[in-house]
């Protein structure tokens, strides 16, 4: 078991006053709220910081961790001391409800036995309420294919289990989900009892997938539309041509209109992610110049500077 | 541990649409804390009957967060509103963002 520096994890000196501490608490939580971060570990750094706090914030469970001496460091191997809790009493309010399952095995020699084998408290707030098992979340990366075909997905879960002694272990659960056609990024789906079992006849917490795709090498996908940048010869461009083009549902043939320029947008309706109303897929047009590296082609572009009068950075005023 | 079976979830979008009393149960919240986010603006009703509300599957994330925001963080419903909106702004920002710089 690894030794928990409470105080690094706050961020406040050993010597903290109990209002620094709260600050310190108050001001962490709302960086770290998972809800709030984009990081991909604040969900972890949350639930440290909830343990953390937990112990710091009452003065009788920080006098006890001090107890332990300033010599421990982050991550050092650690058993508790024997008796090392002796001659402090502790009162109710060993856990807060919802979240116990969620600290460590750290917390838990410190303060979870002693609390439920001296004085009751973790199963008093249990007793006689059934209590609903914890929401899970989840992220599940899809192809893009996915997402037009629909598709089964297996995904892996690291869930927190309570067996039946209430000891809590993390356990690997694979599930096999259905992803629906025409699912978004970002979208949520929701498996209703999939999450954490719950306590004395309470219902299961849901299991919520969130949706995120994987880069595609041809698309980006905004929502339901999707947009694909489509080289074109700068004749095609100026004259008007019939071009190939690549789309989800296979190759077609897309009329660049004459006198088209670079960076111009073409909607091709309902060919985007289907649905109702389906996606659009928007066609970027980038004019590629072929390469002056022979005399024809050399001669070709010097061609061009003749017979054209153009300053490209006329708008520019120079 | 694997289930051989797939599973169909709900997928929570705009097409499908929640009692009240559906809302709040899959969000282990009373009906009252809904009315109140409702009065609040943080969610739309589907519909105006004030009797007989349904709600969007996007409402399931909001009010989710919504009791996170409030239990985690101490804030209150005009709190919560303001927090929404201006998550909602970023995520909107950040799917531009990556649009563009793809």
């Amino acid at each position: 078991m690894e030794f928990k520096d409470y105080y690094q994890i706050m961020g406040v000196k050993r010597d903290a006053t109990q209002d620094e501490i709260k600050r310190a608490y108050r001001k962490l939580a709302r960086k770290f709220h998972p809800d709030v971060s984009k990081e991909s570990d604040a969900e972890r750094r949350f639930k440290e910081l909830g343990e953390a706090y937990e112990v710091l914030k009452d003065p009788e469970k920080r006098a006890a961790y001090d107890q332990l001496g300033a010599n421990w460091k982050a991550g050092q191997e650690f058993h508790p001391p024997p008796d090392w809790d002796a001659g402090f009493e502790f009162r109710g309010g060993g856990f807060t409800a919802g979240d116990a399952a969620a600290f460590s095995d750290f917390f838990e020699s410190l303060f979870g036995e002693h609390m439920a084998a001296g004085h009751g408290v973790k199963g008093a707030d249990f007793r006689g309420r059934q209590v609903q098992g914890e929401d899970h979340h989840a992220r599940v990366l899809i192809d893009l294919e996915d997402a037009l075909h629909g598709a089964t997905r297996s995904i892996t879960l690291h869930a927190p289990m309570v067996d039946e002694r209430g000891q809590v272990s993390t356990r690997e659960r694979k599930l096999n989900v259905r992803i629906p056609q025409g699912v978004k990024p970002g979208q949520h789906i929701r498996l209703a009892n999939q999450g954490s079992p719950g306590a004395l006849g309470g219902r299961a917490g849901d299991l919520y997938l969130e949706i995120e795709f994987r880069p595609h090498p041809l698309y980006r996908v905004d929502g339901r539309d999707l947009h694909l940048d489509l080289p074109v010869a700068p004749w095609e461009a100026a004259l008007g041509a019939s071009v190939k083009t690549p789309t989800p549902g296979g190759t077609i043939d897309l009329k660049v209109p004459p006198g088209s320029s670079g960076g111009r947008k073409l909607r091709l309706k309902g060919r985007g992610i289907p649905g109702d109303p389906p996606g659009d897929l928007y066609v970027n047009l980038l004019v590629a110049l072929p390469a002056a590296d022979t005399a024809e082609a050399k001669e070709a572009y010097r061609a061009m500077e003749r017979k054209f009068a153009f300053n490209p950075r006329s708008g520019l005023g120079v | 541990m694997i289930d051989r079976e797939a599973l169909t979830g709900l997928l929570l979008d705009s097409d499908c649409s929640l009692t009240l009393g559906e809302l709040s149960r899959c969000c282990g919240v009373h009906a009252e804390f809904i009315v109140e986010m409702v009065d609040e603006g943080i969610l739309d009703p589907l519909d105006r009957d004030p009797l007989c509300r349904r709600f969007s599957g996007l409402s399931l994330m909001r009010v989710n967060r919504a009791m996170r925001l409030r239990r985690d963080l101490g804030v209150n419903l005009a709190g919560i509103a303001l927090a929404l909106d201006l998550m909602d702004e970023i995520e909107q920002l950040r799917s531009r963002l990556s649009l563009l710089e793809s």
